[in-house]
């Protein structure tokens, strides 16, 4: 009944029964927390229904999904929201991480980009 | 911009009463429903379960699976038909009265692109969007391994997996159980089940809740299973502190006296803690009846919900609700309003007269009143603001402590969400106030007494005015900035 699906995690093999959300194949691979607040603190799964907003990732290049709605799909790239593939693409404001010469970045009510701040 | 696709009736929400809804309306004979819904499948929260595209669900976590399969074969049938027509995997972000109807706003829930039809006008609109685990906070609350128990429970039927191997399910409220039993009929411990309340909270209640023998049934069983694992259930009991570095690993308890006040000397640690679900109620999903300007109220539960009339209409014309939206009740109440909901919306598309639906409305009276008395016996607990430490975190995306809420209620007069939001940040991050709406209305209430649904009338009124702000979400889902460019 449990075909197996395929996928990476921050470049890691990640794989779990055909059908299981992102978050399912996550904790069942023992990771607990998979992002990173602006503050520093892990979060993983909270409310698990897609309220809370505190499970997302980046799926296949997509920034804020949320871990706990999506199926694990074949060939999945997922990687950590805010986490290594952010810190080396280019940023429209010329790129790279923000220093802490720059001051605490943009503080705007701006959605989708909420966790793409910099991390300070 | 696109061309509008239209239909008789359009449906937000695929659940319990979303459903029962559609089937309903097209019983009715409207001729087009569309029905839209954030997840995969059909089913909502309370019927969330393993997929359809594998193995399927034999619906061995599931209370009412039968009636699940009923509704869903007169769904197919109504999407074999044409009648019906299902967008899964799909959000509605903005909703609209329009001149002769709705537009609705469609984009998918997740992934990239845009929806087929990212516009929708319908006649009639009927909202069934369900609920949340309502949420207070605790010291340690954001560490991961913190689960709302709803979250539990939808992950177990989901994925057949626990996200966890020994948990503590606290809160308050009957749906603690059910929680539990799933835990431990997937092979998890459950170290504790921790309710606030006391149960003699029921006793002035016992008339409305023999009225209901179905749910007596089901609380048998789980105290059967209670007793077979030997769940310790402790009543007047709550958490104090979620202790751990970064993942919970055991849990503070003390029991509470009725004010809230820790009893001294019965404060414990329970160990070895890999899992916590909490919930506290309901939260109904309110942000698009509050967009149409649907007049809302206060429940018994102190959340807030929409005003209906015993045909499921809103105070907005053409708008209809069922479910949760309109009072956190459970699924056998959600699929009788859905019922009245799709034959009333159906019989004014079509200009019939409306059957008598005497069944649903004696059945809504029933559940509605079984509901009032659940809500009465299990209060969130008093107390629990004063169990907060300076640096607990309240509202969880943006990191807004306790200590920053109460100093700008004190020194900002920030007293309700709205000024709180402005002042400190609180519920203007990712999830808007979907998690910490109702604390930070509790807390940013005058010297803490506007508790919603308690307390003076006129403080009741500056709660319901706040829990409305906290509602208030003019794009009420995320969706990638792409999606604008086509309006």
């Amino acid at each position: 009944m449990s075909d197996e699906v395929t996928a990476s995690f921050d470049g890691s093999p990640l794989s779990a029964p055909a059908g299981a959300s992102v978050a399912a194949a996550l904790l069942a691979s023992g990771r607990t927390s998979w992002r990173t607040t602006r503050a520093g603190r892990p979060r993983g799964l909270f409310c698990g229904i897609g309220v809370c907003f505190d499970c997302l990732v980046d799926i296949d290049g997509q920034t804020g999904q949320r871990a706990c709605m999506i199926p694990l799909a074949e060939g999945m790239d997922i990687r950590s929201a805010g986490g290594h593939a952010r810190r080396v693409r280019p940023t429209p404001r010329g790129g790279g991480r923000p220093s802490r010469a720059d001051g605490p970045p943009p503080r705007g009510d701006d959605g989708t980009t909420a966790d793409n701040r910099g991390r300070r | 911009m696109s061309p509008a696709l239209t239909a008789d009736i359009a449906v937000i929400g695929a659940g319990p009463a979303g459903l029962a809804a559609a089937n309903a309306a097209a019983a009715g004979g409207a001729s087009t429903i569309l029905v839209v819904d954030s997840a995969i499948q059909p089913g909502g929260q309370f019927w969330r379960h393993r997929t359809e595209a594998s193995a399927g669900d034999d619906g061995h976590l599931h209370h009412g699976w039968d009636d699940y399969l009923a509704l869903r074969a007169a769904f197919d049938a109504s999407i074999a038909t044409g009648v019906i027509d299902f967008r899964p995997s799909t959000s509605v972000w903005a909703v609209a009265a329009g001149e002769d109807g709705f537009i609705l706003r469609l984009a998918p829930s997740h992934g990239p692109g845009q929806s087929p039809d990212p516009v929708v006008r319908a006649s009639r609109l009927i909202i069934a969007t369900g609920g949340y685990d309502r949420q207070i906070p605790i010291p340690g609350w954001d560490l991961p391994g913190v689960m709302a128990a709803g979250g539990i429970q939808g992950f177990a039927k989901q994925n057949d997996l626990l996200p966890g191997r020994r948990f503590v399910i606290a809160g308050t409220g009957p749906f603690l159980l059910p929680v539990a039993d799933t835990v431990v009929r997937l092979g998890g411990e459950v170290a504790a089940v921790l309710e606030s309340s006391r149960l003699t909270g029921w006793l002035p209640h016992m008339r409305s809740a023999a009225r209901v023998p179905e749910k007596a049934l089901e609380g048998a069983g789980y105290a059967w299973t209670f007793l077979r694992e030997r769940i310790p259930y402790r009543t007047q009991t709550v958490i104090t502190e979620i202790l751990g570095d970064d993942r919970v690993e055991a849990v503070r308890t003390a029991r509470i006296d009725c004010l809230g006040e820790v009893v001294a000397g019965t404060e414990r640690i329970l160990d070895d803690i890999d899992a916590v679900g909490l919930g506290w109620g309901f939260t109904p999903q309110l942000e698009l009846p509050v967009a149409l300007g649907a007049d809302t109220r206060v429940d018994v539960d102190g959340s807030l919900v929409a005003v209906v009339d015993e045909g499921q209409r809103s105070s907005e014309p053409g708008l209809l609700l069922a479910g949760e939206v309109t009072g956190v009740g459970g699924a056998a109440l959600a699929v009788a309003e859905g019922r009245v909901a799709g034959a009333v919306a159906a019989a004014e598309v079509t200009g019939r007269t409306a059957p008598g639906l005497r069944a649903e409305r004696a059945t809504i009276a029933r559940h509605r009143a079984f509901a009032a008395s659940m809500h009465r016996a299990h209060p969130v607990p008093a107390g629990w603001e004063g169990r907060l430490g300076e640096d607990t975190i309240v509202c969880r995306c943006e990191e807004v402590p306790a200590g920053a809420i109460v100093r700008a209620r004190d020194g900002l007069a920030a007293t309700d969400a709205r000024s709180q939001k402005n002042m400190t940040r609180a519920g203007m991050g990712w999830c808007q106030g979907r998690e910490c709406g109702f604390a930070v209305t509790c807390l940013s209430g005058r010297g803490g007494e506007a508790a919603p649904g308690a307390g003076h009338p006129a403080h009741a009124e500056d709660a319901a005015a706040s829990l409305a702000q906290t509602m208030k979400r003019p794009v009420a889902q995320p969706v990638p900035l792409s999606t604008f460019f086509d309006l």
